[in-house]
């Protein structure tokens, strides 16, 4: 602890919630007033990854880990060139980091962006009241410390339901990530983490990455051998003009839909997305996946969920099934009728965790197989996507039809 | 996958004796396991020789053995039992060993029982370090270079290749028995030699060098399905090369980036699966570089194991029940998670706080042996600690420690005060102290900083405080600098307290000017009441009024193994100073049992089982059962046990700030042992309900003085015995009651510094060397009646009645502690009227005391005179032996009897007398301590017990010598030596050897005289009278049987005895040192020569001697 963290200039803010609940704290970097949607994220490791994410664009997040910044930061395992969050809340800062990577402090890396740290609160009642509350507006201030006032202003704030929060956090143009592999893969950035563009790139992969709204066409004419659908922040709800987009590309090459890519997905189908209550962020939840039998433990970050009705009710025996959607009515499908897979679902509530479309040519998942951070469970499935490239390509007929899966560990 | 119903029947072994390597950890795991597979409907039988564990309880089980843990037995019990499996991963390594044993020699196979959990071949590859070695290897992972030698030779061929130092590690052993580090080539000779022979295969392995590296472990399971999930990571505070029972260690892993930790994590799940352990739980251990990140595989149980225990209690998930539900074939996503009922098992723990674990050694009761830390084991208990942060977690572990240590220094033990005096700030050290005088202290500093000891945590801060940086700490210690920080951090808030401090004149003043906010943030990071109040020079308690009339308070946290993420219904708690309190307190009426704390010689698991009990008993009745503990091993500290858990130090600030927010309606100390009870009257005070015998009976019996008028009251007998305020007045007092006397200091208990004295020599040279002896530190000196009987009495009393529920008689003769002495129940050479008469003084006194629940009375008889030793009002180490003995749960009836039922409501008038015998035998850790006599004396120093329980004496004896791991020789030679007080009584012990056919074997005075009686004894060299001597003699592995008694002269220069009684352990020998123990040792052989072995379960000995 430095001195002055005993009463002595520190930085004094508060955190108010749209509902009207506070704590203090002290700002461990930066000052200001921060708006944003407040989350708790539930790993004990991988703050860097966290921070970095684009997918928290628009949100305050909490850490239930309290000891944060022991390993400080690194070079190699940013998720995103710069600080996404809104804020950071957490028990106790480490101050003075170690580990033989290390390159800076958390600290110092707020504070270059600009972006607040809140330290010395109980982040467990704040988790707490976000599960019985659910996940909302919130306002941390290190100028504005009077709850009343900044409670109005919080009301006023207008939250991410509803908005698009991709426009933040896309690339305005076009990049190639790397020049050689087997596979030429577009992968659509809403915010995609550099986790999925290296596990594409380890997996054979020759990757560009194109800006969110990019149209079908354009990126068709391209002549992918896939086509990724990344993670992304905030209401797929308020994407509409990229999931019509999105429907253009199925059925015409492979593509692979992670969190929002598979939300956006699901709405491309005519299915519906809905708003957890608090969501899921961390590295320990069990998916089970439909196909195999086996237990995932999974990366999670998504506040909406594609809604399959009656999904929670077949808990008792899961076993892979397929619902037909009508999809008659859907512009630019050419289909009438999609059978989709339930592939994977979530064993903590039974929400759906991933779908795939065999005829149509696509598979997503709503958590993260790339991990970072979190378990490596689930690569598999950039193996299944090659493989279902591969097939799509006909460079190997031979190949059996059927989901192929290899086992992936040692990555 | 359902649960298997083609077997109906398991085995489960349990570990034994608590030893050091292996304590109350598996009775924990064992329990679960029992109460796992009992609830899934299988017939369970269970075999442990240790009496005092809750899962020999006789309802744990179908069938409980308490039958020696060797081959022999395992298959008379599976032929007996037709178990249909055998589950050997819940017993630690001794269960391992013998489920390895049965398979190898085809026990297993005969009788049709199938290994679950782990088949032969995956505990093979994982304990056979080439196996696993190469396995590794296949799975592209790194681990040290080593080699596997059976000679010296070998070894420093090796080393010569990898270089120095080099690690040894002998095979097949407990807690790394015999291993070391060898930083030269004298070192490694020395270290091999002696590890080849601990090892049951004589081959030990020489490993390339880790130490220094950062020290990982991860605690796996997995199941049918191969769903593979990590329940808990665990860092090391200490890093490698300190065992890792002997290493402060940290839940989860603070300083692994995300990407270190799923490397380590993608490790542990491919070794799981390629060593093939098909379910339950195993623990894998990794090093670090910390240079470059190098990561390799330091080893894997293949099993539950202590650290399992940590992680079970460190994160909520119970591994040990799981394991049992998976090895009968459940998967982890078919099983609840306990804590919150709606998500599975399957899942990763993860935990919002900062878990701390520091090992408990008693290097003290052990003059001689060498504290420094290395591969082998020394710790003998443990405690646990949560906190919100690092800080906090480490001072309340060390708190918990209960060593008079109220948190990281500042407290009165704490070096700099001690040494420089009161001290406002580091600057103001600089002006007072000499450079000298700090130089020295550096010197020492630095010292105590490189090697590893239990002290080091407090020279860290020392060091600190002399000006040493961060980076000069990490030189000498290798601790990560991340906790060298945090330890610093703690420094700086010290600092800032006492320059707040600096002028104050009042207590009052002073509390006012360090004001509630820094209060506030001292106790955020885990400073106790007790060091506030040492810094300020204020009381105690006037801190806590302070801090309470601020609102300074604690809340209490749960442990719900998702932090926050779903509700808990688990009522498993912690303290901490945050904002939101979230403990449920309910309006039934509450009982608080209080625990012991670390297990540690004197204390251990006997404590834990009276707790359990108790709380099981208060459950039944409908009472709200509250435990506090801090010992992460014990099932008390069970979530399922009571109806709340907390998991906090029992010190009177953290006592009280639970009874502050539950309210208790009562508190039960009696049996946690001396821990809680040293809290009774401060407790008290404050106006709380102690329950059963009032802290003022309780203190009557433990004032010599008021106890001896008590006595005189009676007319009950005691040895003459006076207090001795100086060392003239001592010396008086000895001379008036004539010697030899037993000494002891006044104000430390459990046998601590105890000695027999024969002369005034003696007895000046004993308070120079071990006691300091004032007016306000008296020494107590009895008069010491040699040749005495010793007897031990376990009665329970409601105010009216008092039910004797044993009476012991001890092996040994008086002056041995009654912890060491073995014991037979009933009394195998005491008349019907000393017997009667014993139990007539034990109505008498509980009466007197005022005795509601339990008491244990120390008696001694010598010529059928009764004289009381000592009288304790508490629940004893005896309570569950006595118990598994006659069937009667003392320790329930004593809880029923302390909330105001009377025993004839409870059915119990009579006393119970059963038909069988039942002898306890001690078990030592002296293989582990090299230098240490192995001598009994009035200081305890055994870890754990054993029973055996059969027809007669002697065979109870001759299994309670099998259990302890040192069988009594059916033929062979005895070596006889006795000092010349026991040369009459060895006579006819000697002789009947010989009519048995024994061959016997002497030195020089003891050959003379059995000769003169014409009994045939070879005469050996004594060891300075030319070789071969008698250490030759035992090495060479003629001796099957050692008498020798020591000469009872102090503890001056080793002389031929000590050598014979440590060669001797090394090789295993049975050596026998009173002529007590030889002569039961000779009933013993008799009796097993004339029956052969039988066993029986518990349920079977009760049912047929039911009263």
């Amino acid at each position: 602890m430095e001195s002055g963290s005993f009463g002595n200039g520190v930085m004094k803010c508060v955190l108010v919630l749209e509902d009207g609940f506070s704590l203090e704290g002290r700002a461990f970097a930066g000052d200001g007033e921060v708006y944003g949607e407040v989350v708790f994220n539930t790993s004990m490791t991988g703050y860097q990854e966290i921070v970095t994410d684009p997918s928290y664009k628009g949100q305050i997040v909490t850490l239930t880990y309290p000891l944060i910044g022991n390993y400080g930061i690194n070079g190699e395992d940013a998720e995103s060139g710069r600080p996404q969050v809104e804020a950071l809340i957490v028990r106790e800062y480490s101050r003075v980091p170690h580990n033989w990577r290390s390159t800076g402090t958390l600290r110092d890396y707020l504070e270059e962006y600009g972006l607040l740290g809140m330290e010395g609160v109980d982040t467990r009642a704040l988790t707490k009241h976000i599960r019985e509350a659910g996940a909302m507006r919130a306002v941390i201030s290190t100028r504005d410390l009077e709850v009343e006032s900044l409670l109005k202003k919080v009301r006023s704030y207008p939250g991410l339901v509803g908005r698009d929060m991709v426009r933040y956090v896309t690339s305005d143009k076009e990049y190639v990530w790397n020049t050689s592999g087997n596979y030429r893969v577009i992968a659509l950035d809403f915010g995609i983490k550099y986790s999925i563009l290296r596990m594409l790139e380890h997996h054979g992969c020759q990757v560009t990455v194109v800006p969110a709204y990019t149209k079908a066409e354009e990126i068709l004419a391209k002549g992918p051998d896939g086509i990724l659908l990344s993670n992304g922040p905030g209401d797929p709800a308020g994407l509409c003009s990229i999931v019509s987009e999105v429907r253009k590309l199925l059925g015409r090459k492979p593509v692979f839909g992670i969190c929002l890519g598979h939300q956006l997905l699901g709405l491309a189908l005519g299915l519906r997305t809905f708003k957890l209550k608090f969501g899921h962020r961390g590295g320990n939840h069990p998916v089970k996946n439909l196909q195999t039998g086996k237990v995932e433990i999974t990366s999670q970050n998504h506040g909406f969920c594609v809604e399959l009705p009656g999904l929670g009710a077949r808990s008792v025996e899961l076993r892979e099934e397929v619902v037909t959607l009508d999809t008659g009515s859907i512009p630019d499908l050419g289909v009438a009728r999609v059978n989709l897979r339930v592939t994977h679902v979530n064993l903590n509530d039974f929400t759906l965790e991933g779908t795939e479309g065999p005829e149509l040519g696509f598979f997503s998942v709503q958590y993260h197989p790339e991990a970072s951070p979190g378990p490596h469970d689930s690569r598999y499935l950039f193996w299944k996507f090659v493989a279902m490239m591969e097939r799509a390509s006909g460079r190997y007929p031979q190949a059996e039809k059927g989901v192929v899966l290899c086992r992936d560990e040692q990555i | 996958m359902p649960r298997r119903t083609d077997i109906k029947s398991i085995l489960i072994i349990g570990s034994g004796p608590i030893i050091i390597g292996q304590a109350c950890e598996f009775d924990y795991s064992g329990s679960q396991a029992c109460k796992a597979l009992k609830q899934e409907g299988y017939r369970v039988v269970l075999v442990n020789s240790n009496p005092a564990t809750i899962m020999t309880d006789p309802d744990m089980a179908d069938r409980t053995y308490i039958e020696p843990i060797t081959l022999k037995v395992l298959e008379r019990i599976i032929q007996r039992e037709r178990p249909d499996a055998l589950l050997p991963t819940l017993g630690g390594q001794t269960g391992l060993n013998l489920a390895v044993e049965l398979h190898r020699k085809g026990i297993l196979r005969e009788h049709g029982v199938e290994l679950i959990g782990a088949k032969f071949d995956a505990i093979e590859k994982a304990e056979d370090r080439e196996l696993f070695k190469a396995a590794m290897r296949r799975i592209g992972l790194e681990v040290l270079r080593s080699c596997h030698v059976s000679s010296v030779e070998a070894a420093l061929e090796f080393a010569g290749e990898v270089g120095y130092p080099v690690v040894i590690r002998p095979s097949f052993t407990l807690g790394g028995t015999g291993g070391g580090i060898a930083y030269g080539e004298n070192e490694l000779r020395e270290i091999t030699d002696s590890g080849i022979s601990h090892s049951p295969i004589r081959e030990v392995l020489v490993e390339e060098s880790a130490i220094g590296w950062k020290e990982y472990e991860l605690e796996v399971m997995r199941d049918r399905a191969d769903n593979v999930v990590v329940i808990c990571s665990i860092e090391n505070f200490d890093p490698m090369g300190v065992h890792t029972g002997d290493s402060i260690t940290v839940a989860p892993a603070q300083t692994l980036t995300d990407k270190e930790y799923q490397a380590m994590r993608d490790a542990a799940i491919a070794i799981i699966r390629e060593i093939g352990v098909e379910t339950g739980g195993s623990n894998i251990q990794f090093a670090v570089n910390p240079h470059n990140g190098r990561m390799v595989v330091v080893e894997m149980n293949p099993r539950v194991s202590r650290s399992s225990a940590l992680a079970s209690k460190a994160t909520g998930f119970p591994i040990a029940k799981i394991a049992a539900k998976l090895a009968v074939g459940y998967t982890l996503d078919e099983l609840p998670n306990d804590i919150t009922l709606k998500t599975p098992a399957c899942f990763e723990p993860t935990i919002d706080y900062c878990v701390v674990k520091i090992p408990r050694w008693d290097f003290a009761k052990f003059p001689g042996a060498d504290c420094t830390l290395t591969t082998q084991m020394k710790s003998v208990g443990e405690v646990m600690a949560i906190g919100r942060t690092f800080k906090e977690a480490l001072q309340k572990a060390v708190r918990s420690l209960e060593q008079d240590r109220f948190g990281l220094g500042s407290d009165k033990e704490d070096a700099l005060g001690v040494r420089f005096g009161p001290m406002p700030n580091p600057a103001a050290l600089g002006q007072r102290v000499s450079e000298r005088e700090k130089e020295t202290f550096l010197e020492e500093i630095r010292s105590r900083l490189s090697v590893s000891n239990p002290d080091r945590i407090f020279y860290l801060r020392y060091a600190f405080s002399m000006g040493m940086d961060v980076d000069e700490v990490y030189s000498l210690t290798k601790i990560d600098k991340w906790f060298l920080y945090n330890i610093r951090a703690l420094l700086d808030c010290e600092f800032e307290i006492r320059s707040r401090l600096s002028g104050a004149s009042t207590q009052q003043d002073a509390l006012e000017k360090l004001g509630p906010d820094l209060i506030r943030e001292a106790k955020r990071c885990g400073f106790s009441d007790r060091q506030l109040a040492h810094l300020a020079r204020a009381e105690e308690l006037s801190v806590r009024r302070y801090r309470l009339s601020h609102g300074i308070r604690p809340v209490f946290k749960l442990v719900d193994t998702c932090a926050a993420e779903f509700q808990a219904y688990t009522p498993y708690y912690y303290s901490t100073y945050e904002s939101e309190d979230e403990s449920r307190v309910s309006d039934k009426r509450k009982v608080m049992i209080l625990g012991g704390g670390p297990n540690r010689v004197g204390q251990g698991i006997e404590f834990d089982y009276c707790c359990v009990q108790a709380a099981l008993a208060l459950r039944d009745d409908g009472c709200e059962v509250i435990m506090v503990n801090c010992n992460p091993e014990t099932v008390s500290t069970d979530y399922d046990i009571s109806d709340k858990l907390y998991f906090e130090p029992l010190t009177l600030e953290d006592v009280l700030n639970i009874c502050d927010s539950e309210s208790p309606d009562g508190l039960i100390l009696q049996f946690g042992g001396q821990t809680p009870l040293k809290l009774a009257l401060a407790l008290e005070a404050q106006g709380l309900t102690i329950l059963g015998t009032s802290p003022y009976s309780i203190d009557l019996a433990e004032d010599r003085e008021k106890f001896a008028a008590v006595l005189r009251r009676l007319g009950l007998r005691q040895p003459p015995n006076g207090i001795g305020r100086s060392l003239e007045e001592a010396k008086k007092i000895a001379r008036l009651i004539g010697y030899p006397v037993l000494v002891r200091p006044s104000y430390v208990l459990g046998g601590r510094a105890m000695e027999v004295v024969y002369d005034e020599e003696t007895l000046a040279g004993y308070i120079e060397r071990a006691v300091e002896v004032s007016p306000e530190r008296p020494i107590l000196i009895d008069k010491f009646v040699e040749g005495a009987t010793e007897v031990d009495v376990d009665a329970v009393s409601d105010g009216r009645i008092t039910v004797v529920g044993g009476v012991m008689e001890h092996i040994e003769q008086a002056g041995i502690h009654s912890g060491d002495s073995a014991c037979s129940l009933p009394p195998f050479s005491l008349s019907a009227e000393c017997i009667s008469e014993i139990k007539e003084q034990t109505r008498l006194l509980a009466e007197a005391l005022g005795v509601i629940g339990l008491i244990n009375i120390q008696f001694a008889v010598k010529d059928g005179i009764v004289y009381v030793l000592e009288a304790n009002p508490r629940a004893s180490r005896t309570v569950p032996f006595v118990s598994k003995v006659t069937g009667i749960p003392l320790a329930k009836v004593a809880t029923r009897v302390m909330l105001g039922k009377t025993l004839a409501e409870l059915g119990l008038t009579r006393d119970p007398s059963p038909r069988h015998v039942a002898v306890k035998e001690a078990v030592f850790p002296f293989i582990k301590f090299p230098g240490v006599d192995v001598i009994l004396g009035p200081e305890m120093r055994s870890t754990g017990e054993v029973m055996g329980i059969d027809k007669s004496f002697g065979m109870a004896f001759a299994k309670s010598q099998m259990a302890a791991g040192t069988p009594l020789p059916l033929e062979g030679t005895v070596l006889i030596t006795v000092a010349d007080k026991d040369k009459t009584a060895i006579v006819p012990i000697a002789r009947e050897f010989a009519a048995l056919g024994f061959d016997l074997m002497s030195t020089s005075g003891t050959a003379q005289l059995l000769s003169s009686y014409h009994i045939p004894a070879r005469r050996v060299n004594k060891i300075r009278e030319g070789r071969p001597n008698i250490i030759d003699h035992i090495r060479s592995g003629e001796i099957d049987l050692i008498i020798n008694t020591p000469g009872g002269q102090g503890q001056g220069p080793k002389r031929d005895g000590f050598y014979v009684r440590r060669e001797a352990l090394a090789r295993n020998i049975p050596t026998i040192t009173t002529v007590r123990g030889a002569l039961a040792a000779l009933e013993g052989i008799k009796t097993l020569r004339k029956q052969g072995l039988q066993v029986k379960s518990l349920q079977e000995h009760h049912a047929a001697h039911s009263l």
